[in-house]
């Protein structure tokens, strides 16, 4: 059996070319947003739909509950990847305030990093 | 097991009897004992036999799971159809090339304007030697194939942060490390080191060994000279007549060969999927998307956008929509169904399946991968350089150079796999609109060839979760997530089987895809067999 983990573990996949690890040195919320979160979400916020979609980040009353985008960015959900490991606590504190003041979106509250710490 | 005594038995015969005897664990130490281990699986064309009465299977997808779940299963006697959300055959077997337009989510279209038979692979691009099935594929479908260069020694390492960002060649890095450390572990054998490690007869064939695998000297050292510049190459090669003195080149120094960090690209080749040989279709990797989709032509489906997916008892109902003339939700129903539609998709159509199932779905995520293709107006890698094919590794965000392993010499322009990368750099050039890629891949690439500031002429640049039908290039996993859901993924839900390169263990491989698919019509077909009516 020691024999079947090990090959299983080091199964190799075209992920073994990352050999030089990216970061995200963005610290801003804005420059973070326009140099990920845009990817998939689009630059206004609004989300995109193929075979499948990407919800808008415009306007979603979803963002009211500040745990719930800090979960998700963090953890990620379904086709959304977590960022809990490549970015840190005071970015995702960021990126998040600036998408829920701005888009359409005017929730007072802030989210801390000590805030996105405690759903680590 | 009934044989002749004197006949020789067969390998696979004998890990059968091993296996029946002593169980998997025992067949498979006895099959990596014989250099086994690691193989496919794929034993040639899958023999679905027996009378299937017309059964009848609806799949969704037509990559090449999907496809070759059709034409397997049509073969042995099932109606098949196909839904296909894209208006060709392939999936991510795909190629781009000149006159084609990608338009991809957020309504960013790219012209491509590639020259005659050129063109980007935004997907796969390479087929192992052992990718069995992928490569029985191609040779039943007609799909020529031509050898693909991975590791080419003039090809060039480069790490911004070492030798102020010169580059250096993959055979100097590659003699230098060698030759260092052959001449570390020398010293420490000479200095009585590993006298507990080695014996004294093992530590006499290791001192030959380093002399001959790292071009150490007689006296274990490795430093400028003919013995080194035979593996790192010269400032001055060898000639013919009086001018041919060779001229040694020096080595990086250990440390200064040890910070640079080059060392870590020349592991890449080394990985099984990435060992000579490797091959390619010739005129792009989509040539087998699109013989499979003539094979199936009439079978599949195009623009068809599958909105839901329900069962019974007596079958499978699916809903979609045609994507470019609008109008009605039709409905196609069979009696079984293969899904191949990717996780990333299919966890948000309404899909009747149990809680397994459907969590092992909502598991995965997709990677993000960037490819962006580069034309120039004439091949200077190979006439400045010498480089035919292979690739040049960098630790700049575009992480690569592949260059075309095929119409070598050609005096018109080539293409070049200007940037592969994932993770991090792959999220944010994904972000970035599509001429802007182009135009920071050009930035990148122009510190490695110059080059790049004259002759380039006009690039491509795919982000996989800008993908209208993938939002990402290939499912996560994880062993964590591997142990909780794979065998839920797999299992057969009532009349629903899925299948693709997330449903198997070569996540991101055509390879992968192909073995899943063909797992799952097997097991379809026991089923349909030993229900013993044609529901």
């Amino acid at each position: 059996m020691a024999l079947l983990a090990v090959v299983t573990l080091s199964a190799p996949t075209a992920r073994s070319q990352e050999i030089f690890a990216g970061k995200y040195p963005q610290q801003t919320g804005e420059d973070l947003f326009q140099n990920i979160c845009q990817g998939c979400h689009m630059p206004d916020a609004k989300g995109a739909i193929g075979a499948g979609a990407y919800p808008a980040l415009a306007s979603n009353p979803r963002l009211a509950a500040a745990v719930y985008p800090v979960t998700v960015v963090l953890h990620g959900q379904r086709a959304m990847p977590p960022f809990g490991q490549t970015l840190s606590d005071e970015q995702i504190a960021n990126v998040l305030n600036y998408v829920r003041t701005h888009f359409g979106n005017r929730y007072r509250d802030v989210i801390t990093p000590a805030a996105v710490n405690a759903r680590r | 097991m009934v044989r002749e005594p004197d006949a020789p038995m067969s390998r696979r015969a004998l890990f059968r009897m091993i296996g029946a005897a002593a169980g998997s664990a025992v067949m498979y130490q006895a099959m990596s004992q014989l250099g086994y281990a690691g193989e496919s699986g794929y034993t040639g064309p899958i023999q679905l036999s027996g009378d299937v009465r017309g059964t009848s299977v609806l799949i969704l997808g037509a990559g090449l799971a999907g496809m070759s779940a059709a034409y397997e299963l049509r073969k042995a006697g099932y109606r098949v159809q196909i839904l296909e959300y894209n208006d060709r055959p392939g999936g991510r077997n795909w190629s781009l090339y000149g006159g084609d337009t990608y338009t991809e989510l957020g309504g960013f279209t790219q012209k491509v304007q590639f020259a005659e038979g050129l063109y980007l692979n935004p997907g796969p691009w390479r087929i192992p030697h052992h990718h069995y099935a992928l490569l029985d594929y191609c040779k039943r479908l007609k799909v020529t194939l031509e050898p693909f260069t991975q590791v080419d020694y003039a090809a060039a390492l480069q790490n911004p942060a070492a030798f102020g960002g010169k580059v250096k060649r993959y055979r100097e890095v590659q003699a230098d490390f060698q030759g260092h450390v052959a001449e570390l572990l020398s010293k420490c054998v000479n200095q009585g080191a590993l006298d507990e490690a080695v014996n004294a007869e093992d530590r006499a064939v290791l001192l030959e060994a380093m002399r001959d695998w790292g071009a150490v000297d007689a006296s274990y050292e490795y430093k400028k000279g003919l013995l080194s510049s035979e593996r790192r190459g010269w400032v001055s090669d060898p000639g013919g007549g009086t001018t041919s003195v060779p001229i040694p080149s020096e080595p990086m120094a250990l440390s200064e060969m040890l910070q640079s960090k080059l060392w870590k690209f020349i592991s890449a080749g080394h990985i099984y999927e990435f060992q000579s040989m490797i091959f390619q279709p010739v005129g792009g990797m989509g040539m087998i998307g699109k013989a499979f989709g003539r094979e199936l032509e009439g079978v599949i489906r195009y623009n068809a956008k599958v909105t839901d997916i329900r069962q019974d008892a007596n079958g499978v109902t699916v809903a979609y929509q045609d994507t470019k003339s609008g109008g009605a939700i039709q409905t196609a129903s069979a009696q079984w169904c293969i899904c191949t539609i990717p996780a990333s998709i299919l966890g948000q159509i309404p899909l009747q399946v149990g809680a397994p199932m459907k969590n092992a779905i909502d598991a995965l995520y997709y990677d993000a991968a960037i490819k962006v293709g580069l034309q120039f107006r004439r091949r200077f890698w190979e006439q400045d350089e010498s480089i035919y094919g292979g690739i040049t590794f960098t630790a700049l965000p575009n992480a690569l150079i592949g260059y075309p392993s095929t119409r070598y010499f050609d005096d018109g322009p080539g293409v070049l796999l200007g940037a592969y990368t994932f993770g991090a750099n792959a999220f944010q050039i994904a972000a970035m609109p599509p001429e802007e890629r182009v135009r920071k891949t050009v930035e990148w690439g122009a510190q490695i060839h110059p080059q790049y500031n004259t002759e380039f002429q006009h690039g491509v640049g795919v982000a996989w979760h800008r993908v209208p039908w993938t939002l990402g290039c290939a499912g996560h996993w994880t062993e964590e997530l591997r142990a909780q859901h794979y065998d839920n993924l797999c299992a057969i839900d009532g009349r629903i089987m899925l299948a693709g390169e997330h449903a198997s263990r070569i996540p991101a491989w055509q390879e992968g895809a192909l073995l899943s698919s063909l797992d799952a019509i097997r097991r379809l077909h026991q089923r349909v067999l030993a229900s013993g009516s044609a529901t």
